[in-house]
């Protein structure tokens, strides 16, 4: 008898079980519809800005198509050195603890395959990155979740954190700033986390992809802290803050052993990230801070608006610091976050994602992304009013 | 605060002020006060629609005219530019480095119109020594605008 027949099935037990994430079905809802505001988009409005697609144009004219060393162009890791030293702080060896990576997600992933064993477990926040929970079963981990709370502002707290350490735990995966909350976590809240990390000698993988939205103060990287740039990944790369997130291109940094086994993997799977990716990226680096700095400061526009805006339609929003989400609570209406997400859809054509698709903690709330136009954004928050109006005086049909 | 607020409204000229400040995270009055200000101490010059007058069909022809002039002692250019400045068919004047003195936009209803206020107006005004004419033929980004925009970029509606 065959395996196959054995296990009634050519696929693997991980992949027969590996759960689609709750964004793709909601995904699937919205696509048939017409005249939808989406606040469901998790990646910028603005397209990559020109001069850095100019750079690539010139780059194909001039031949440039093969492949890069495994670890990155060393002129991209040069630069990614630089950028993290004067913006942030933290020195990183080029040649040594920098991988260039297929966005921050190939980061992610390489990064469980290179800490796990089979059965070692991972701390990430309730509610997180859809992508988290999945890497780490992926590399037969087992992912421990940890709630955070609206009371803190979503923060992850060093006593749930220990709580839930066991024998078994290698690392925390975390985002900071957060998707879906918009949390930030500010140099004394990581300061506690790092506690925790150094008390229990784990590993801190964090996915700093949104550093630079970070609205009111500069994002400090966990790794700058005392204790913790031996143990921490730094993960980071370009799609946020400079529009490049079809390019595909991150980078993680950390101690040159784990790099260096991550690079090997790496070398395997992939060979290199596409050269254009990376000759966009060293534009981004030497002369993006300008287009940046453009499209942050659009996004703290429009996150005031729809805070306000949230707050003033009933459905109260804590002010997020970071990224560019929005994550109310809709306790208030007596619906799921499904249910919510659902009828909101249907009856006034605005999509938000649902809570629960980012974790249990997540229920009672939406994600409503705020990477659209201040006029989409006012749209769709007039529609919300109608919507609630509608659903107080029970005329909106409540999906199961 | 000001160059804030003149960011937003040099693009979007008709952005309240109410909208503004909740923008920025300011106060309105504040907002309004400051524009107010501005308004009244010329910094606001005013407001206008900026038009694509081909997509309008509505004949509109500019054209730059490159002016070498004579300075005048004590007071440069300025006064053949205020000269200049004054004939309802210049739209802009500038005092430009390189080989012209003053660059000047004109505006007219089609190249004659244009070609007569030249030969009858501008270059015979005391002071100008010689003018080059460039007519603009076709306008491909306009204040900051991109004309015939392409559609706006489709992302995926939901992504996580």
């Amino acid at each position: 008898m065959s395996i196959q027949q054995r296990t009634g099935s050519r696929l693997s037990r991980l992949a027969a079980h590996l759960r689609p994430s709750g964004i793709r079905e909601f995904f699937d809802l919205v696509v048939g519809m017409d005249e939808v505001i989406s606040l469901g988009v998790g990646e910028p409005d603005f397209p990559t800005p020109w001069r850095i697609c100019d750079a690539v144009i010139q780059s194909l004219r001039e031949g440039a198509t093969s492949y890069t060393p495994n670890r990155g162009m060393v002129e991209l890791r040069i630069e990614i050195a630089r950028y993290l030293e004067d913006r942030y702080g933290v020195s990183y060896d080029p040649h040594e603890q920098i991988l260039v990576t297929v966005g921050v997600s190939e980061a992610v992933d390489l990064a469980m395959r290179c800490l796990l064993d089979p059965g070692d477990e991972v701390l990430v926040p309730d509610p997180c990155y859809v992508s988290y929970a999945p890497c780490v079963e992926l590399a037969y981990g087992v992912p421990v979740t940890v709630r955070t709370r609206l009371e803190d502002q979503f923060r992850l707290m060093p006593a749930p954190m220990a709580a839930a350490c066991t024998q078994r735990t290698r690392a925390l995966l975390f985002g900071n700033p957060s998707n879906p909350t918009g949390a930030v976590m500010r140099r004394e809240h990581l300061a506690e986390l790092a506690r925790v990390a150094i008390e229990h000698d784990l590993l801190v993988v964090a996915d700093e992809i949104y550093a630079e939205l970070t609205y009111d103060g500069h994002h400090v990287c966990l790794a700058a802290l005392p204790g913790m740039y031996e143990r921490t990944l730094l993960l980071n790369g370009f799609s946020k803050a400079d529009a490049m997130t079809g390019w595909r291109i991150g980078y993680a940094c950390g101690p040159a052993e784990i790099i260096e086994a991550m690079t090997k993997m790496h070398a395997y799977t992939t060979m290199c990230v596409p050269i254009m990716a990376q000759i966009a990226a060293i534009e981004a680096l030497r002369n993006g801070e300008a287009d940046r700095a453009r499209m942050i400061g659009e996004y703290d526009q429009r996150r005031r608006i729809i805070v306000n805006g949230l707050n003033r339609i009933g459905l109260e929003c804590f002010e997020p610091m970071g990224a560019f989400y929005a994550f109310p609570s809709i306790a208030a209406t007596g619906l799921t976050s499904a249910q919510f997400a659902k009828a909101l859809l249907l009856d006034q054509r605005v999509a938000v994602v649902p809570g629960i698709a980012f974790g249990a903690a997540g229920e009672g709330h939406v994600r409503c992304s705020y990477a659209s136009s201040i006029a989409d954004l006012r749209a769709a928050l007039a529609r919300m009013e109608t919507f609630l109006g509608r659903l107080r005086a029970g005329e909106v049909e409540v999906p199961q | 605060m000001r160059e804030q607020i003149l960011q937003i409204l040099s693009t979007e000229g008709r952005a309240p002020a109410e909208d503004i400040a909740e923008r920025l995270g300011l106060a309105p009055g504040q907002v309004a006060e400051a524009i107010a200000d501005m308004e009244r101490d010329g910094t606001i010059l005013g407001y206008r629609a900026l038009v694509d007058w081909s997509a309008a069909d509505i004949e509109r022809v500019f054209a730059f005219i490159l002016v070498e002039g004579t300075p005048e002692h004590g007071v440069g250019f300025d006064r053949l530019a205020q000269h200049i400045a004054r004939f309802d068919e210049v739209h802009s004047l500038h005092l430009t480095s390189g080989s012209a003195d003053l660059t000047v936009v004109v505006e007219g209803t089609d190249f004659r119109d244009i070609a007569r206020f030249v030969a009858e107006k501008l270059a015979p005004s005391p002071g100008v020594s010689g003018t080059a004419t460039s007519f603009v033929l076709k306008t491909y980004k306009l204040d900051g605008k991109l004309l015939g925009e392409p559609a706006a970029v489709r992302r995926l509606a939901v992504s996580p």
